[in-house]
């Protein structure tokens, strides 16, 4: 039994009879799989023979053993269930407040189990389960359903969009936070949960709080040092849009549907333009000195840097404000900005129609209503472009798509692209940390040489990131070294660096194990052939050139047996037992 | 990862931590690449690579007076030996100490921390992006225990109880850099007037610093002010590579591609407001940190802080010495160093290094580095003479 850290308790909800009980697993479970997105895994790997929307595929929401301690950067939240827009795993890293109070009222995580015959919130306080009417809200954006709701806690709800059906729909938290990537908004329909509210009042209890003292001041000195984080440019300054710059001056920034990687408004539509022109303030996470996220004086969230460089340079729209509008519109809502931007521009380029702001606003809001065009694509750029015969204008990997870093700018990121269990998902490995920022250490972004292990590596680690569940922008400054003294001081339970990597690898082979199962193989670790046949744009001293295919595949290859995998990228019975796992293929 | 490999092993030789043919420097992606066939060496590498997940790993004694002073304070450590310098402080943490050469005691150590000892003064590191990693790890335990040797043989000296040992290692080092302190002023004259010329001089200068010996490693910063913009050297840069890596900061903030800076960007906008000055340079040079380290004051209220804050106002000749930690922060020297600066050619951070500044061009921060690493030097002989 645990007692420091977690607290070894999981809550499952019964949808359907409206019932719950709270499971207590084994201390071993919590080791081998950590908490958050690992432990989450554990219990979706149970349905693997279930549709995304089988009633019976549950829905996870987990925090991991950090959330709720002193433990710095430490109170996110995994959502995860079987993609309702991929097919695959289908997992979101969301801030806010969701897994502190959630840890308050004394659970791991909670399991979504069945469906609801009509529209319902759950209300969790401590030990108390409350399954209320949710028919009031539904006409409502988010915004102002959240007014309604104020005072329960920290609160999950979806939007309009999901209701409708929109698959890329997400789940707002909190207010400010989405949980946005995957069309996890979906799955909470499909089950007609509304939202989701808990608090609680408990204190998560620390095993040695002196020595987490000691490792957090080592990861503050560690993100103090660091220029992305807390620097003049850095984002706890300028928000996540300081990096638009810096993918405008290095030729990365998607623009036109990914035809071009320059856009020539840029410098007036980035960080200090926004800056200028609303005034940000600092928000953040539960837990978080770091307040990456703004918002303007009269309370809208300002777009982050991928929904910016989307909604600017990929629809090649230079009217900062449509940028604004749109964010602001995807999470009234409740639809994810970069599939949402993805979408637009796969439509603009098929169409041959050159989007205006007012057409940009148009679409979006028949998008989110699911009528006129937006019903079709509402069911995101992949399966839009497949119907009109052009699969390969739609820029996504496994039906997710793609962030705003071309990959054609950094061959990490495309191959990270490739391989993510999740799609066209940069945050798996974020290799822009070392291609582009430098951090730890700067690699050559246009070559695959070393990528392969490298990337590896970095999955493992993020998983554990996530599995903390903490934020993955500390590490651009911390590491697993300084992490693994905090969970050792919260559990009481001896790592390491070391340990918890592996850990990384178990949780991320059992979700390619997942997928396999679900038909994912290297037809799938792949990217749209416009990186392989056009170049990028060219820079003042260098060229951006299209990826070389067999480069990539010769890369892709050494992951493969890197990772444990066979040539066509499947998992193997041999590996699946080194690394204690069920062997299910 | 042939070139990657040959690029760091030859980098340790030129900056004279190590010497030629003595690395093993292996990167491995999904086969190992070494930089020498050393069966004692490799073969028990390539077990403590099965065991981790890194890409690269370094295997080395560091060349003399690195050698000697590390194996003397192995000799004299405790499972870890504990600089007080802010590269470890901040980065490394502690040097774990190995038992012996085995996979078992090496992995044991790097499952905890990025470095480790060996008995024989061998230093192990490793990376898990970059054997550029590895090769800071190991520059930086150079760094670090030198600076510990030379700090502990000052309290040594005072105390009157300097073994013979310890005394041939700290006299020969010594006499070796007595010789790479001599210099001849440098002057090309400034201001600068185009992009061009301050990458130019930037680069050069740059090149300079460590080719004096001013910093390690990727450690160390410099800028130049021209026409409201600070061109300064990116986060982890390496002062004598510079070409390719330095960002403009337009002083209007109007934009954000200097997200790359240096941590010290902060520091030296800071410095340009408080001083008026055009150029800084910001190196690692030993003995100024050496001497940084060395307070006398008894019974102070800030002992075991002298890192974050000092409530006295401590120099060595007329350079100031100033508390602060890498970066901003509470404790950040970009809060402490600006105002120290003002009057003065210098300013030394506790454990740090050594800041310094120019008016028109980037080689008069360079000679006041070298003039007060010379100071520091000097000030050191005295006192353990």
């Amino acid at each position: 039994m645990v007692r420091y850290g977690w607290t070894g308790r999981i809550l499952e909800v019964y949808l359907g009879d409206r019932t719950s009980r709270v499971i207590e697993p084994p201390a071993w479970l919590y080791e081998k799989f950590i908490g958050g997105k690992g432990l989450a895994g554990h219990y979706l790997s149970q349905h693997l023979d279930m549709e995304w929307d089988d009633p019976d595929m549950p829905i996870l929401i987990f925090a991991g053993p950090l959330v709720g301690t002193r433990a710095p950067t430490s109170g996110r939240t995994t959502v995860m269930s079987r993609s309702p827009l991929t097919g695959t795993v289908g997992d979101t890293s969301v801030g806010g407040g969701l897994g502190t109070k959630m840890k308050r009222a004394r659970y791991d995580g909670i399991i979504l189990r069945g469906s609801s015959n009509k529209w319902i919130g759950v209300e969790i306080v401590d030990d108390s389960v409350a399954f209320v009417d949710a028919s009031p809200l539904l006409g409502l954006t988010n915004g102002d359903a959240m007014d309604l709701l104020a005072g329960k806690g920290s609160v999950a709800l979806i939007g309009p969009a999901a209701q409708r059906g929109v698959r890329f729909s997400s789940l707002m938290v909190d207010r400010h936070f989405a949980a946005a990537r995957n069309g996890i908004g979906l799955g909470f329909a499909k089950k007609q949960i509304k939202y989701l509210s808990i608090d609680g009042g408990a204190r998560v209890p620390v095993y040695d709080a002196r020595e987490l003292v000691r490792a957090r001041e080592d990861i503050f000195r560690l993100v103090s040092a660091s220029p992305i984080l807390l620097g003049e440019s850095g984002i706890r300054n300028m928000g996540t849009p300081a990096l638009y710059d810096l993918m405008h001056t290095r030729r990365m920034m998607p623009t036109d549907n990914f035809r071009t990687t320059f856009f020539s408004d840029a410098p007036d539509l980035n960080a200090n333009a926004v800056k200028e022109r609303y005034s940000p303030r600092k928000k953040g996470c539960t837990g978080c000195h770091i307040l990456c996220k703004k918002g303007s004086r009269d309370g809208v969230v300002l777009p982050e840097f991928e929904t910016l460089s989307h909604f600017t340079a990929l629809l090649c729209n230079n009217d900062l404000h449509t940028a604004v509008r749109a964010n602001e519109l995807c999470n009234e809502y409740g639809i994810d900005t970069i599939s949402a931007a993805v979408t637009l521009a796969c439509f603009s380029e098929i169409e041959g129609e050159r989007l205006t702001p007012d057409r940009i606003m148009e679409i979006l809001g028949q998008i989110v209503r699911r009528e006129d065009i937006g019903d079709q694509l509402a069911d995101g750029s992949a399966l839009w472009a497949a119907s009109r015969g052009k699969p390969s204008l739609s820029m996504s990997v496994k039906g997710l798509e793609l962030p705003a870093y071309d990959p054609r700018g950094a061959y990490g990121m495309a191959l990270a692209y490739a391989t993510s269990t999740r799609g066209g998902c940069h945050l798996r490995a974020y290799p822009i940390g070392h291609e582009i920022l430098r951090k730890p250490v700067a690699t050559d972004r246009f070559s695959f040489a070393g990528k392969a292990r490298t990337i590896k590596i970095a999955e493992d680690t993020n998983a554990v990131i996530d599995s903390l569940t903490a934020c993955k922008f500390v590490f651009f400054a911390s590491s697993l070294e300084e992490y693994a003294h905090a969970l050792t001081a919260v559990t009481g339970v001896e790592t390491t660096a070391t340990d918890l990597s592996k850990t990384g690898e178990r949780i991320y082979y059992h979700e390619r194990i997942m997928n396999a199962r679900w038909g994912f193989s290297s037809k799938d670790d792949d990217l749209p052939p416009r990186f392989f046949e056009e170049a990028g744009s060219s820079g003042p001293d260098f060229d951006v050139p299209p990826l070389n295919r067999d480069d990539f595949l010769g890369a892709r290859g050494r992951y493969y047996k890197i990772r444990g995998l066979d040539a066509d990228g499947a998992p193997t019975r041999d590996k699946a037992k080194e690394l204690d796992l069920k062997w299910t293929g | 990862m042939d070139r990657l490999v040959a690029r760091y092993v030859a980098k340790m030789v030129e900056q004279r931590i190590a010497d030629d043919g003595m690395p093993v420097l292996g990167c491995r992606d999904s086969d190992i690449v070494w930089s020498r066939e050393d069966p004692k060496i490799t073969g028990i590498l390539e077990d403590v690579f099965e065991h981790l997940n890194i890409n690269s790993l370094l295997h080395c004694r560091p060349a003399e007076p690195y050698g000697s002073m590390i194996e003397y304070l192995a000799a004299h450590s405790d499972g870890a030996i504990l600089p007080q310098d802010t590269e470890t402080r901040t980065f490394l943490h502690d040097l774990p100490l190995a038992a012996s050469f085995t996979m078992e005691e090496v992995v044991h150590n790097l499952k905890r921390r990025k470095t480790v000892i060996l008995p024989g003064g061998e230093i192990i590191s490793f990376g898990t992006v970059s054997p550029q990693q590895a090769f800071i790890g190991f520059s930086s335990v150079c760094f670090a225990c030198f600076v510990k040797f030379m700090s502990d043989r000052l309290q040594d000296y005072r105390a009157a109880k300097m073994d013979d040992p310890a005394r041939r290692i700290m006299d020969d080092a010594l006499q070796k850099l007595q010789i790479s302190h001599t210099h001849e002023k440098i002057s090309h004259g400034g201001p600068y007037i185009t992009q061009d010329e301050v990458h130019r001089e930037m680069a050069r200068v740059g090149r300079l610093t460590v080719m004096n010996g001013m910093v390690d490693s990727y450690f160390g910063n410099i800028s130049y002010l021209m026409d409201d913009t600070l061109y300064i050297s990116q986060t982890g840069s390496s002062l004598d590579e510079l070409e390719g890596t330095i960002d403009p900061y337009p002083l209007d903030g109007s934009s954000c591609a200097g997200i790359t800076a240096s941590s010290e960007l902060t520091a030296h906008l800071r410095i340009l407001e408080t001083t008026g000055k055009r150029a800084i340079l910001h190196g690692h040079p030993k003995f100024s940190v050496i001497m940084s380290l060395d307070c006398r004051v008894e019974d102070c209220d800030g002992a075991g802080r002298c890192h974050l804050e000092c409530p006295k106002m401590r120099t060595i000749g007329d350079v100031p010495i100033v508390s602060g930690e890498v970066g901003t922060g509470r404790y950040g020297l970009c809060n402490t160093v600006p105002e120290a600066m003002v009057g003065n050619r210098g300013v030394i951070v506790y454990g740090h290094g050594l800041f310094t500044v120019g008016q028109t061009d980037l080689d008069e921060p360079l000679n006041n580095l070298l003039d007060i690493e010379r100071l520091c030097l000097d000030e050191f002989v005295r006192l353990t003479s």
